[in-house]
Protein backbone atom coordinates (compact mmCIF):
# COMPACT_ATOMS: atom_id res chain seq x y z
CA UNK A 1 0.00 0.00 0.00
CA UNK A 2 1.10 3.63 -0.53
CA UNK A 3 0.86 6.67 0.76
CA UNK A 4 -1.46 9.20 -1.51
CA UNK A 5 -3.17 12.81 -1.50
CA UNK A 6 -6.15 13.35 -3.08
CA UNK A 7 -6.09 15.62 -5.16
CA UNK A 8 -9.63 15.28 -7.80
CA UNK A 9 -12.02 13.60 -9.03
CA UNK A 10 -13.33 11.80 -12.14
CA UNK A 11 -16.64 11.77 -13.67
CA UNK A 12 -17.61 9.01 -16.33
CA UNK A 13 -20.81 8.24 -17.87
CA UNK A 14 -19.76 5.84 -19.84
CA UNK A 15 -18.40 2.95 -18.15
CA UNK A 16 -18.08 -0.33 -17.11
CA UNK A 17 -21.08 -1.26 -14.73
CA UNK A 18 -18.53 -2.05 -11.80
CA UNK A 19 -17.93 1.62 -11.67
CA UNK A 20 -21.57 2.41 -10.88
CA UNK A 21 -22.05 4.50 -7.68
CA UNK A 22 -18.30 4.42 -6.77
CA UNK A 23 -16.50 7.63 -6.25
CA UNK A 24 -13.35 7.68 -8.71
CA UNK A 25 -10.73 9.71 -7.27
CA UNK A 26 -7.15 11.34 -8.50
CA UNK A 27 -4.12 10.45 -6.13
CA UNK A 28 -0.98 11.96 -5.97
CA UNK A 29 1.33 9.46 -4.51
CA UNK A 30 3.31 10.78 -1.01
CA UNK A 31 6.53 10.14 0.70
CA UNK A 32 5.95 9.73 4.60
CA UNK A 33 7.34 13.34 4.31
CA UNK A 34 4.63 14.84 2.26
CA UNK A 35 6.44 15.47 -1.08
CA UNK A 36 5.18 14.57 -3.95
CA UNK A 37 6.42 11.02 -5.63
CA UNK A 38 5.85 9.67 -8.81
CA UNK A 39 2.71 10.05 -11.62
CA UNK A 40 -0.99 10.61 -10.33
CA UNK A 41 -3.14 7.86 -10.62
CA UNK A 42 -7.05 7.07 -10.57
CA UNK A 43 -8.36 4.82 -7.54
CA UNK A 44 -11.72 3.93 -6.53
CA UNK A 45 -12.91 4.88 -2.83
CA UNK A 46 -14.32 2.53 -0.88
CA UNK A 47 -13.89 5.00 2.28
CA UNK A 48 -15.41 8.02 1.92
CA UNK A 49 -12.47 10.19 1.28
CA UNK A 50 -12.25 13.44 -0.25
CA UNK A 51 -9.91 15.93 -1.31
CA UNK A 52 -7.03 16.90 0.21
CA UNK A 53 -6.89 13.98 2.78
CA UNK A 54 -3.96 11.65 3.11
CA UNK A 55 -5.11 7.72 2.71
CA UNK A 56 -3.60 4.32 1.91
CA UNK A 57 -4.04 3.22 -0.99
CA UNK A 58 -3.99 -0.09 -2.62
CA UNK A 59 -2.08 -0.52 -5.92
CA UNK A 60 -2.97 -4.28 -6.90
CA UNK A 61 -6.22 -5.70 -8.65
CA UNK A 62 -7.49 -8.54 -6.35
CA UNK A 63 -7.21 -6.03 -3.10
CA UNK A 64 -8.88 -3.36 -4.74
CA UNK A 65 -11.84 -5.53 -5.88
CA UNK A 66 -12.08 -6.81 -2.74
CA UNK A 67 -12.63 -3.59 -1.62
CA UNK A 68 -15.03 -2.34 -4.30
CA UNK A 69 -16.54 -5.08 -2.96
CA UNK A 70 -17.91 -6.37 -6.41
CA UNK A 71 -17.08 -9.61 -8.71
CA UNK A 72 -14.64 -9.22 -11.61
CA UNK A 73 -14.51 -5.70 -10.71
CA UNK A 74 -11.86 -4.39 -13.60
CA UNK A 75 -10.20 -1.90 -10.91
CA UNK A 76 -6.13 -2.03 -9.87
CA UNK A 77 -6.28 1.02 -7.04
CA UNK A 78 -8.44 1.71 -4.56
CA UNK A 79 -8.18 3.97 -1.42
CA UNK A 80 -8.61 1.82 1.93
CA UNK A 81 -7.78 4.43 4.49
CA UNK A 82 -8.14 8.02 5.45
CA UNK A 83 -4.65 8.56 7.53
CA UNK A 84 -4.94 10.47 10.74
CA UNK A 85 -1.41 10.81 10.87
CA UNK A 86 2.19 9.57 10.19
CA UNK A 87 4.67 9.49 12.46
CA UNK A 88 7.99 8.50 11.18
CA UNK A 89 10.67 7.68 13.96
CA UNK A 90 13.66 6.34 11.45
CA UNK A 91 15.00 9.10 9.18
CA UNK A 92 14.98 8.39 5.63
CA UNK A 93 18.09 7.99 3.92
CA UNK B 1 -6.21 2.97 -13.17
CA UNK B 2 -4.73 5.77 -14.75
CA UNK B 3 -5.91 8.68 -17.32
CA UNK B 4 -5.34 8.45 -20.76
CA UNK B 5 -6.06 9.81 -24.15
CA UNK B 6 -7.05 7.67 -26.94
CA UNK B 7 -4.55 8.23 -30.15
CA UNK B 8 -5.23 5.33 -32.49
CA UNK B 9 -6.15 1.92 -33.36
CA UNK B 10 -4.50 -1.41 -34.04
CA UNK B 11 -5.63 -3.46 -36.58
CA UNK B 12 -4.19 -7.41 -36.36
CA UNK B 13 -5.00 -10.60 -38.38
CA UNK B 14 -3.05 -13.03 -36.46
CA UNK B 15 -3.20 -13.02 -33.27
CA UNK B 16 -4.32 -15.09 -30.18
CA UNK B 17 -8.31 -16.52 -30.87
CA UNK B 18 -9.13 -14.65 -27.37
CA UNK B 19 -8.50 -11.29 -29.02
CA UNK B 20 -11.20 -11.74 -32.04
CA UNK B 21 -14.06 -9.53 -31.72
CA UNK B 22 -11.66 -7.88 -29.33
CA UNK B 23 -11.12 -4.10 -29.83
CA UNK B 24 -7.18 -2.97 -29.42
CA UNK B 25 -6.81 1.02 -29.18
CA UNK B 26 -3.11 2.84 -28.76
CA UNK B 27 -3.55 4.94 -25.86
CA UNK B 28 -0.98 7.86 -23.83
CA UNK B 29 -1.27 7.86 -20.30
CA UNK B 30 -1.56 11.45 -19.15
CA UNK B 31 -1.14 13.12 -15.88
CA UNK B 32 -4.10 14.92 -13.90
CA UNK B 33 -2.77 18.14 -15.83
CA UNK B 34 -3.16 16.41 -19.16
CA UNK B 35 0.44 15.96 -19.70
CA UNK B 36 1.68 12.69 -21.57
CA UNK B 37 3.22 10.81 -18.90
CA UNK B 38 5.60 7.16 -20.26
CA UNK B 39 5.10 5.86 -23.81
CA UNK B 40 2.05 4.65 -25.60
CA UNK B 41 0.70 0.92 -24.98
CA UNK B 42 -1.91 -1.11 -26.58
CA UNK B 43 -5.51 -1.54 -24.55
CA UNK B 44 -8.22 -3.60 -24.86
CA UNK B 45 -11.55 -1.51 -25.24
CA UNK B 46 -15.11 -2.75 -23.30
CA UNK B 47 -16.34 0.41 -23.27
CA UNK B 48 -17.08 1.86 -26.79
CA UNK B 49 -13.85 4.33 -26.94
CA UNK B 50 -12.78 6.24 -29.79
CA UNK B 51 -9.96 8.09 -30.93
CA UNK B 52 -9.43 11.33 -29.46
CA UNK B 53 -11.72 10.70 -26.03
CA UNK B 54 -10.07 10.94 -22.41
CA UNK B 55 -10.44 7.44 -20.83
CA UNK B 56 -9.33 5.74 -17.91
CA UNK B 57 -7.70 2.34 -18.36
CA UNK B 58 -7.02 -0.43 -15.83
CA UNK B 59 -3.27 -2.38 -15.70
CA UNK B 60 -2.73 -6.36 -14.67
CA UNK B 61 -4.98 -9.58 -15.50
CA UNK B 62 -8.33 -7.52 -13.95
CA UNK B 63 -7.95 -6.11 -17.31
CA UNK B 64 -9.64 -8.78 -18.87
CA UNK B 65 -12.51 -9.01 -16.59
CA UNK B 66 -15.03 -7.27 -19.11
CA UNK B 67 -14.49 -10.66 -21.34
CA UNK B 68 -15.28 -12.63 -19.11
CA UNK B 69 -15.64 -16.17 -18.84
CA UNK B 70 -13.55 -15.29 -21.98
CA UNK B 71 -9.82 -15.08 -21.10
CA UNK B 72 -8.35 -12.22 -22.73
CA UNK B 73 -4.38 -12.38 -22.73
CA UNK B 74 -3.82 -8.70 -22.19
CA UNK B 75 -2.62 -6.47 -19.47
CA UNK B 76 -4.32 -3.25 -19.79
CA UNK B 77 -8.28 -2.28 -21.03
CA UNK B 78 -9.80 0.83 -21.14
CA UNK B 79 -13.11 0.34 -18.62
CA UNK B 80 -14.18 4.22 -18.74
CA UNK B 81 -14.55 7.19 -21.12
CA UNK B 82 -14.35 10.06 -19.05
CA UNK B 83 -16.71 13.24 -19.15
CA UNK B 84 -14.36 15.26 -17.14
CA UNK B 85 -12.33 15.51 -14.30
CA UNK B 86 -11.06 18.24 -11.56
CA UNK B 87 -7.87 18.43 -9.56
CA UNK B 88 -7.43 21.18 -6.34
Amino acid sequence: MILARVVGEVVSTQKRPQFEGAKLLILQPETPAGAKSGASLLAIDSVGAGRGELVIAVLEGRAAGEALGRKLAPVDAAVVGIVDAVEVVESQS
Amino acid sequence: MQLARVIGDIVATRKEPAFVGVKLLLIQPIAADGQDIGRPLVAVDSVGAGAGERVFFVRGKEASFPFHPTEVPTDAGIVGIIDHWSTS
